[in-house]
């Protein structure tokens, strides 16, 4: 089978994807897997990985001097972090820094974890209900995509019911 | 409870040896790692911020039905080598031990729950269990986590979830590990192999007693890196029915071929290490982790007689350096200590 992107060399790598519910393949040579960063997956250490996503790229000379001064200069009002400390000791000062340094945090979250960066997991009580529906809606679709990857059609049939009934406006 | 009585006995729950793929999983672990709303976190509090942190989640958890004996220990104030004994029970992390500021631990269960207040968050909790018991062990946290919930309002986002310090920790903040050992997979030269697939699910590896990331006596720990964007059920599933029982069965075959081909080669490694265990004068700690380990082994496979499993793992944790220290009531140089660890393990492993 020839690699769907160059169309040259032979595909080694296969990928079957499965989003909202619908399968979706993929053939790749290695080399264009590379490309697309989805052959590597070497683990990276946080430091590393933020000296790298902290370091700005050489593009605008002058301008881009400014941003990094910018940058580090740039300090949380809450509770005074800035990105220099926290590339040095790989911890945060509080929970507003991750609006102050979306920026370059949100690349960082996304590394991390696999590409993503939406909670679906446990629910507090106390949230409302709206959020709360988000992240519930969140899991049960990625519960549904696992469902169709694994043939499951019955569970598959069972969470589509599930979805409907959470996404219905309750009165 | 003084941390120091602690030193003659293994937490409750570890010496059983008991548990679902025992042979090859010691301990099954999930932590939690969870931030009060309001506060900043942990390396930008004042002490007297730090102080009221600890109060809270103290008299939170302590308000809670937690089952068996609830121990608080102010980690700040108790004596270094106590710290460093509750660092060998796993019960507080050394980043907690050589903390500043207020902080401590709540114990219970037998030592099967600990949350340590104050350490890279403010609350960081553990549920711990021998063998593989991953079930058992995130319904229990999870229903403690719930009813701290009901008294303390945890920093939550609706994009990010749980808000940690660092982000790598971010979403869940559910931290799952076993702890396995695998001899044979390391005789027979695979290891590395198997490792590095289990890296590439996004796991990762360290070897647990050793001081530095090689692991000493072929335990290695495996623990899920991926917090956010995933439900902790899933993580737990994971474990349960992909990772574990796959790499237990590798292990499994490797013992038993072993086994088959080289029986000799197997009995030699066994014996040798126990006969150095009963016989020798001075064992350091890391020798102690090697041949425990490799007796450990010939436990598991029937090839040594009248040992328990429970006697092996209790070993793995009395003979570190906290533990003779508190036991023997006294600052022990190197030789004494090792003078120490060959006593107790000659005593519990001679033959009756
Ligand atoms: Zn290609
Ligand atoms: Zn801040």
């Amino acid at each position: 089978m020839l690699c769907q992107a160059c169309k040259e060399h032979t595909a080694t790598i296969h990928l079957t994807e499965i989003r909202n519910g619908q399968r979706a393949e993929t053939h790749l040579c290695q080399e264009c897997a590379h490309q697309q960063g989805l052959a590597v997956k070497a683990q990276i250490p946080l430091n590393e990985l933020l000296s790298t996503l902290l370091s700005v790229q050489p593009e605008a000379g002058q301008d881009q001097e400014k941003l990094a001064a910018q940058m580090e200069a740039r300090t949380c009002p809450d509770c005074g972090m800035t990105l220099k400390r926290f590339a040095k000791e790989s911890q945060l000062g509080c929970p507003h820094d991750y609006t102050v340094f979306k920026d370059q945090l949100l690349p960082l979250i996304e590394r991390s974890h696999n590409g993503k960066s939406r909670h679906c997991g446990k629910v507090p009580t106390h949230l409302p209900k709206a959020e709360k529906q988000d992240i519930v809606l969140r899991r049960l679709k990625q519960q549904l995509d696992e469902a169709v990857g694994q043939e499951d059609y019955e569970r598959a049939a069972r969470l589509r019911d599930e979805i409907k009934q959470q996404q219905e406006p309750t009165s | 409870m003084k941390p120091a009585d602690l030193c003659k006995a293994s937490s409750a729950w570890f010496g059983q040896g008991r548990g679902l793929f025992s042979d090859v999983v010691i301990s099954s672990r999930i932590r939690l790692a969870r931030n009060a709303a309001g506060f900043a976190f942990v390396p930008c509090l004042g002490a007297d911020e730090k102080q009221t942190v600890l109060d809270t989640f103290k008299t939170a958890l302590l308000g809670i039905e937690l089952e068996g004996e609830i121990f608080f220990i102010d980690v700040a104030q108790v004596s270094p080598v106590e710290r460093e004994l509750l660092v060998e029970r796993h019960l507080i992390t050394r980043r907690q031990a050589n903390g500043q500021g207020p902080r401590g631990v709540i114990v219970a269960y037998g030592e099967a729950f600990a949350a340590m207040i104050n350490e890279e968050d403010h609350l960081r909790m553990q549920v711990l269990a021998p063998g593989l018991d991953l079930h058992s062990c995130w319904e229990r946290i999870n229903r403690i986590d719930d009813k701290i919930e009901a008294q303390v309002r945890y920093a939550f986002d609706r994009r990010y979830g749980y808000m940690t310090a660092c982000p790598t920790n971010l979403g869940t903040g559910i931290r799952v590990s076993v702890m396995l050992h695998l001899p044979a997979l390391k005789m027979t030269g695979q290891i590395e192999k198997v490792l590095a697939a289990a890296r590439d699910c996004d796991l990762a590896v360290r070897g647990l007693f050793g001081e530095g990331t090689e692991a000493i006596g072929d335990l290695f720990q495996l623990s899920n890196q991926v917090t956010l964007g995933v439900s902790e059920a899933r993580v737990v599933d994971d474990f349960v029915t992909r990772i574990v029982p796959k790499i237990a069965a590798y292990e499994l075959e490797a013992r038993k071929a072993l086994l088959a081909e080289r029986p000799q080669t197997l009995d030699d490694k066994i014996q040798r290490a126990l006969g150095v265990l009963r016989n020798a004068c001075l064992v350091s700690s890391q020798e102690a982790l090697f041949l425990l380990s490799n007796v450990r082994l010939g436990v598991n496979l029937g090839r040594i007689e009248k040992l328990d499993l429970a006697t092996v793992n209790e070993l793995f944790m009395l003979t570190q350096p906290a533990h003779l220290q508190l036991r023997a009531g006294r600052m022990l140089d190197a030789e004494q200590r090792d003078s120490l660890r060959a006593q107790i393990l000659r005593s519990r492993l001679c033959v009756n």
